[in-house]
């Protein structure tokens, strides 16, 4: 359990620091790919809401620092991120192939809009318009490529446990 | 279930919470602070990465620039053959422009014969050999061009007309074996006839007889003689050319003389048919 603590916040840090340093100069047909985005939604799915949430919360503090943005902005967005995907795949969502790709899909929408909603409601500048028309189809492009070799590194370092017995009568999300 | 909310939870307001006094606090409250700090410690780590990236970095900007690079390639090698094609356009246009002036020129100024009128004209075919020096005209029949009618450039006389059509017209050089003109050295008086020697060594001054003066250098004009009945087809006074060179024989009669030719035949382009104005009723 704290081996794998600490194997989820090496991947998130370094997914932080590839991210601020080198994946944010990425530019392929004017999207961006978010590594951190991608291997949190792995981390999360293979290991679950409350690791997600925790990997989530610190990613955030990491990127935030690392680029010097409003500290708590994308711990915020990227704890509820960790903790639905976590969530996704506690329910149904780990075994299936296209988890993942699903989950990064609908996550890069969904943080780009709460990114976009928490500035606003800030008062800080949010670029609707280039958000979402211009480079958000470019990014769930990307970040969908991205997913391939970034969710089986993950996997091969955090190996899926054995799935507990789901109670009888326990609903099946996802 | 609850723990995970729990935990969910924390963070969320945990989160909120770092947002709400970090939006508050000043630039040099505490979390700005933390955050300064923070950012001193993975500076670092930022910069070993940005290293490391730096080779995939540049081969990829190696790679992007190679392929902005073809198709910028592409785009100036068409813009380039466009421009050559525009700056082959102007520089003929320049010529052209050059060659009318100079025979604007030639038909305005004091040299041009008097009784005659000018009809500007484009060569459209040119001598296919050396044998044949004969050139298309394009005015014809219809534009006033008749048979014998002069043709001269800017520097000098070129032919005559020798066929006529309707819009065309065909100019037999006088550097064409069957061509012969009166010519006349102003300088000294001295007249023969230019025409075409040998194949190959140019123009000659025929009949001149050994009591004639001539020098190299002299210019050469069209005779333009006149009898009661008879007159030259080409007017006075149009130059021919220099004596290139003067010689003599014991036992040919008449000296020989070499004419170079002040037309460029081999780059003629536009020409003035002269045509006999008619006399007013």
């Amino acid at each position: 359990m704290i081996l794998d603590g600490l194997k989820v916040g090496a991947l998130v840090f370094v997914a932080a620091i590839l991210q601020a340093s080198v994946f944010a100069d990425v530019r392929v047909l004017g999207g961006t790919p978010d590594l951190l985005l991608v291997a949190l939604v792995a981390a999360a799915l293979l290991r679950g809401s409350v690791t997600g949430a925790c990997a989530g919360f610190f990613a955030g503090l990491v990127i935030d620092t690392a680029t010097l943005e409003i500290l708590g902005l994308s711990s915020l967005l990227l704890t509820l991120v960790g903790y639905w995907v976590g969530r996704y795949g506690e329910t149904t969502g780990r075994d299936r192939m296209h988890a993942p790709f699903l989950a990064i899909a609908l996550i890069t929408f969904l943080y780009a809009l709460g990114g976009l909603a928490l500035r606003f409601v800030l008062g800080e500048p949010a670029p609707a318009r280039a958000v979402l028309l211009d480079t958000l189809f470019q990014d769930i492009a990307l970040n969908l490529i991205v997913t391939l070799p970034v969710y089986a590194l993950v996997r091969r370092l955090l190996p899926p446990r054995p799935r507990a017995v789901r109670p009888e009568g326990a609903p099946a999300v996802g | 279930m609850l723990r995970r909310r729990i935990v969910a939870g924390v963070l969320v307001a945990v989160s909120l919470a770092l947002l709400t006094i970090y939006f508050r606090e000043s630039s040099s409250g505490g979390l700005h602070g933390l955050q300064s700090a923070g950012s001193s410690v993975l500076r670092p780590f930022e910069v070993a990465a940005n290293r490391v990236a730096q080779p995939f970095r540049d081969a990829a900007s190696w790679v992007g620039g190679l392929s902005s690079a073809r198709s910028q390639n592409a785009k100036l090698r068409r813009q380039n053959a466009a421009l050559r094609n525009t700056k082959i356009q102007l520089q003929a246009a320049i010529r052209e422009n050059i060659k009318l002036r100079e025979l604007l020129a030639y038909r305005d100024g004091t040299t041009f014969p008097t009784g005659y009128r000018s009809i500007t004209t484009r060569v459209i075919s040119r001598p296919t050999g050396q044998f044949d020096q004969r050139v298309g005209i394009d005015k014809g029949r219809d534009d006033g061009v008749g048979l014998n009618d002069p043709v001269v450039t800017a520097e000098g006389l070129a032919g005559q007309v020798t066929k006529v059509f309707a819009h065309t017209a065909q100019v037999t050089l006088i550097t064409d074996p069957t061509s012969a003109v009166s010519a006349l050295d102003p300088r000294t008086g001295a007249s023969g006839i230019v025409r075409h020697n040998d194949p190959g060594s140019g123009l000659i001054l025929d009949q001149v007889s050994k009591a004639q003066v001539v020098t190299t250098g002299d210019p050469l004009v069209t005779a333009g003689w006149r009898t009661k009945d008879l007159s030259s087809i080409y007017p006075r006074n149009i130059p021919i050319g220099t004596v290139g060179s003067v010689s003599q024989t014991d036992v040919d009669p008449y000296k020989q003389i070499g004419v170079e030719p002040l037309v460029d035949f081999s780059s003629l382009d536009w020409m003035l048919v002269l045509v006999k104005e008619r006399p007013r009723p």
